[in-house]
């Protein structure tokens, strides 16, 4: 087993971003749905300091802040999914939330937790990909509390890692609040309803005017080492009217911009064939909409 | 040896301390230090729901839960539940409906359907259904389960198929 040396619980952002100051040795636990089994099962190994964020108010909560809608880290799957500001603004989030495993790690799992274990099948991040968020990390570099911010495409670096620097905190998320004709919508493919981490997984968002989305975002889970805009998917959508023709073609861009794995899951193959497939479904249905 | 900590928090309404290890599971906690060996042990990883408790009145798995995170907090068991009277209708709906066969999902079981109850008291077999996916049963094929629980949510009619 890891040697842990100390137990902290901070009761504010400074205390904890000065004990990530003073040590870059620290594990950050918060819902611990992804720590406790990674430790467990000897694929994490807890550092020296283990420090509890669960005490820290300035990580809580999901209000309108300039413009923005801020998600604070600790904000749970249960708590998004129940909030009537995300239901309103959000409900791509919903729809993500609706899938994600069970009640019982719903009300534990906290959206930080989800983005800064990076994974690839993170059923938050595609949904957050195409909403444009960016994160909010908070620091204590010389004695005062900083905050930076950076857009979520440019957050992970690959399974498991990402940007954010051992010093750093992530505080929250920050999502523009979307303006008239805003559609986004979040398809997650598993073989059964719970419990299940996505096969793939997709986003679409965009401004949609004339059948057509402008400002086009798209976003895929489960198909490439990080969950991953998909540029030329979003360039081969970009303001076009959706006829049939449209559709395919888009759909068929989709296919080839991203490079799954074979897993135990699913061969990449048949990843490829769901990208085409459901993009295709997902564009049927802005045309419609 | 590895670091301990002392933790201080409610247990089935009763004040308690322990003194547990920083990487210790809440479930591990319950059983090996509290003695309370009703919340079980199943895959130890989130999937199966046995080792279900009400933290703060939120259902979790308590093997993904660190015991030092009890501290400051409100958990119940399955004991706290048996004697809780306001479960009796729930518990003795799960013996009429023989929703109970090996029994060993039985105590994670009641604990989310009174979760879901207390939170969607109206809840239909659909609801029952989706509020109980965190939870296996290998022997009973759910549908007794289902019922047992209907037949104590408002809407819920005894015996309802599902
Ligand atoms: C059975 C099971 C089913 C699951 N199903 C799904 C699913 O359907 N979809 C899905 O997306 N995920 C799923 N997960 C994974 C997990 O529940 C989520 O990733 C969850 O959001 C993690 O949040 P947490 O609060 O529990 O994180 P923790 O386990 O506490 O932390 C996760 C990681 O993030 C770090 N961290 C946490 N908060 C911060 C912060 N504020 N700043 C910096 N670092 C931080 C931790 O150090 C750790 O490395 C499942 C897990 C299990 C066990
Ligand atoms: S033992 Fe906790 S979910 Fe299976
Ligand atoms: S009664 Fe045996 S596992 Fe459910």
């Amino acid at each position: 087993m890891t040697e842990i040396e100390q137990y902290v619980a901070p009761s504010s952002l400074e205390q904890a971003a000065e004990y990530l100051q003073r040590s870059g040795e620290v594990t950050i636990l918060a819902g611990g749905t992804d720590l406790m089994p990674q430790s467990q099962g000897g694929r994490l190994k807890i550092k020296r300091t283990l420090m509890n964020i669960q005490h820290i108010p300035e990580l809580k909560g999901i209000a309108i802040d300039g413009g923005a809608i801020r998600i604070g880290a600790l904000a749970t799957i249960t708590e998004i999914m129940q909030s009537e500001l995300i239901k309103k603004h959000l409900p791509i989030l919903i729809e993500a939330c609706d899938h994600f495993a069970s009640d019982q790690i719903r009300n534990a799992a906290t959206l930080g937790g989800n983005v800064c274990n990076a994974s690839p099948a993170g059923d938050m991040l595609v949904p957050l990909l195409v909403l444009d968020a960016e994160v909010e990390l908070a620091s204590k570099p010389d004695g005062g509390l900083t905050r930076r911010r950076l857009p979520l495409s440019e957050f992970f670096v690959g399974p498991g890692k990402t940007r954010r620097a051992p010093s750093e905190l992530l505080a929250g998320l920050r999502i523009g609040l979307p303006g008239a004709h805003h559609y986004a919508r979040f398809f997650k493919f598993g073989t059964r309803p719970a419990l299940d981490i996505a096969t793939i997984s997709i986003g679409i968002a965009g401004t949609l005017n004339n059948g057509a989305l402008s400002s086009a975002r798209v976003a895929f889970g489960a198909v490439a080492p990080v969950p991953m805009r998909a540029p030329r998917t979003e360039q081969a959508l970009e303001a076009r009217r959706l006829d049939a023709a449209t559709i395919e073609a888009v759909a068929g861009v989709a296919r080839d911009e991203v490079t799954p794995i074979d897993d135990v899951r699913a061969s990449a193959w048949y990843r490829k064939e769901l990208i085409h497939n459901i993009t295709k479904r997902m564009l049927d249905h802005v045309a419609q909409a | 040896m590895s670091l301990k900590h002392d933790i201080e928090f409610k247990l089935n309404g009763v004040s308690r301390c322990a003194s547990v290890r920083v990487d210790m599971s809440a479930l591990d906690m319950l059983r090996d230090v509290a003695g309370l060996t009703g919340t079980k042990y199943g895959c130890g990883e989130g999937e199966c729901g046995a080792c279900t408790i009400l933290v703060d009145g939120l259902s979790l798995n308590s093997c993904l839960m660190f015991a030092v995170d009890c501290h400051g907090r409100d958990v119940v068991t399955i004991e706290g539940l048996a004697a809780d009277a306001k479960a009796d209708a729930l518990r003795a709906a799960f013996v009429e409906h023989g929703a109970v066969q090996c029994g060993y999902c039985t105590p994670g079981m009641v604990m989310q359907a009174s979760h879901l109850l207390a939170t969607h008291p109206d809840a239909d077999a659909e609801a029952i259904k989706r509020g109980i996916e965190g939870n296996l049963c290998r022997c009973t094929g759910y549908t007794k389960i289902v019922e047992a629980i209907a037949s104590v949510s408002r809407t819920g009619k005894p015996g309802a198929r599902s």
